[in-house]
This record gives structure tokens, sequence and C-alpha cells, in this order.
């Protein structure tokens, strides 16, 4: 027991898809970076007010995203008062989200999701073998995002250029959506 | 794949984000404790399903996550109309030259 006691007990965190990396001759499939993450609800007339508290001013037209003039922060729309803020310098989401005095909500995430980067020239082809979306650029332009479906679970789709799509999915359904996206980069 | 047009996404989506919401403009009684076993019945239990043009709600649960409404066809499939919800329900006359509804032959 006492050397228990004595060992230095630190909390780590494990990444769920650690050492995975999946790279085709079209298409590489990897887990992005952790990130901190915000469920954000907010009504019309708290706008204004939740976007500048937060340096990035949320997106109002559906499918679309916004960036933070400097830093790795983005807005993405889910619904008319609904939107996933993503840092990807781990920034105290919410801390920052109380600043606004308006009425909103805002919820850490950062653990509840999960980030797989999809990239390469068959990016598109390899996400279609499970999302039903239009992908193409004219249906979903860079910097699109959506709350769609992968196969049989969730994601959040978000295209961050020509090439290369974003897949937010919940941490339990991770793997699933790996392996998912892993088989696909094999037939692109 | 069906596709199904969400007034609060502004495009069609692939039926795949959506889930089937149960009949459309059921209103709730006022004075709920009020009503007879009879009337609590109806508004509780019994549902219209037509055959031919149906007002229903919908969800689109896996895209921005609202309730709306639609004009389906229960015979066709096919989607008329789709509505926000709180918005009138359109007149069904507007629909009944394109519905095949009570009229296909079997």
């Amino acid at each position: 027991m006492a050397d228990v006691a004595n060992r230095d007990l630190k909390a780590m965190r494990r990444e769920k898809l650690a050492g995975l990396s999946t790279t085709r001759e079209r298409v590489s499939v990897t887990p992005g970076p952790p990130a901190a993450r915000l469920a954000l609800r907010a009504g019309e007339d708290a706008l204004n007010s939740v976007s500048r508290a937060l340096g990035v001013g949320v997106p109002r037209k559906p499918k679309t995203s916004a960036r933070a003039k400097s830093g790795g922060r983005v807005a993405l729309w889910l619904g008319p008062d609904e939107w996933l803020v993503i840092d990807e310098d781990g920034a105290d989401l919410p801390a920052a989200a109380g600043w606004a005095k308006a009425l909103h909500s805002a919820v850490d995430v950062s653990h509840r999701n999960v980030a797989i980067l999809v990239a390469g020239d068959g990016a598109e082809t390899c996400l279609a073998a499970g999302c039903p979306q239009d992908l193409s650029l004219a249906a979903f332009p860079v910097g699109a995002c959506s709350r769609t479906v992968l196969g049989k679970v969730e994601i959040v789709l978000w295209r961050t250029s020509e090439r290369a799509f974003h897949v937010e999915v919940w941490r339990s359904f991770a793997e699933y959506a790996y392996a998912f996206l892993a088989e696909a980069a094999r037939d692109v | 794949m069906l596709l199904i047009h969400c007034p609060y996404c502004e495009e069609e989506r692939p039926e795949l984000e959506f889930r089937h919401a149960g009949e459309a403009h059921v209103a709730r009684p006022v004075e709920i404790t009020a009503e007879s076993d009879e009337a609590f019945e109806g508004y509780f239990f019994i549902r219209a399903n037509p055959r031919g043009i149906a007002y229903e709600r919908w969800r689109h649960i896996h895209g921005c996550g609202r309730f709306f409404n639609a004009v389906r066809d229960t015979v066709s499939d096919r989607f008329f109309a789709t509505y926000k919800a709180g918005r009138k329900k359109p007149d069904a006359a507007k629909f009944a030259g394109a519905a095949t509804g009570g009229k296909d032959k079997r």
C-alpha cells in the first residue's frame, strides 16, 4: 500500500484513436489532434454578444462555418440555434462564452467528440462510401459543415479544403467511424 | 434515395437524416384535466391514418435536429411540401391533382 501512496499518480489522457493511421494511394485517414469543443445554443438576440465573447462570428446561414480571424477557432452551424465551436489550441471555451451577458447555453464537450481527418484526392469518394449527402464541391463547398450520417453513426462533417474533410464523431463511435473510413479508403 | 426538403436547412437532404414523428396539427387540449375520457382518447390515441394526402411531423434528427411539418402522399411516398413548425397547414386541394391516394385500383 505504501508503494501506491508514494507513486506519482497522475491522470493521463488517453487518446481514443492513438497510434492509428491509414494512408492509401489517394486518401489518408488519420485521427485529429485533441481540441476544445463547445456545444453552443443561443437565440437570435444573443448571437452578437456570444460572437464577441468567443471572438468568432457564429454563422447564421445553414451549412456554413466561420473561422476566427486568428488562431484555430471555428464555429460550425448545426441548427438554427445550435453551433459546435472547436478550438484547436485547446482554449477554455466555456470561460470565454461566459463573458457573454446575453442568455445562452454553452457546454464543454471537448472529450465527447473525436476528430478524424480525411485528406487527399479521394477524400470525397472515401466519405461518400457512408455519407448520403452530395459532397461535390458545388453542393458542399470549402467551409461547408453539416451534421449528417456516416454508415450507422451520426457525425459532424466539415470541409476544410477542396481535398480535406474534418469528421467529428462521438467518442464511443470513433472506432466504428475510423474503421469504416479506413475500409472505405481501400476502395478509393 | 428519397430527398426531403428541410425548411430549416433550406435544402433537400437524404431521407436517412430524417425521422418520422407522427401526425401533425394534433392540438393539445387547453384544459387537459377537464377532458372527458372519450375526448382524451381521441386526442391521445386516435389518428387519421389517411390513404393519400397526410399531414405529418418529421424531424431532421441527424441534421439540424428540428421538427417540421410535411404533406406527404402515403400511397406514392411523395412529399408535396414541407414547412416550419407553427405555420398554417396548406390546403389539401392544392395537392389533390397530383395525389394518387384513393385512386389506384388493386
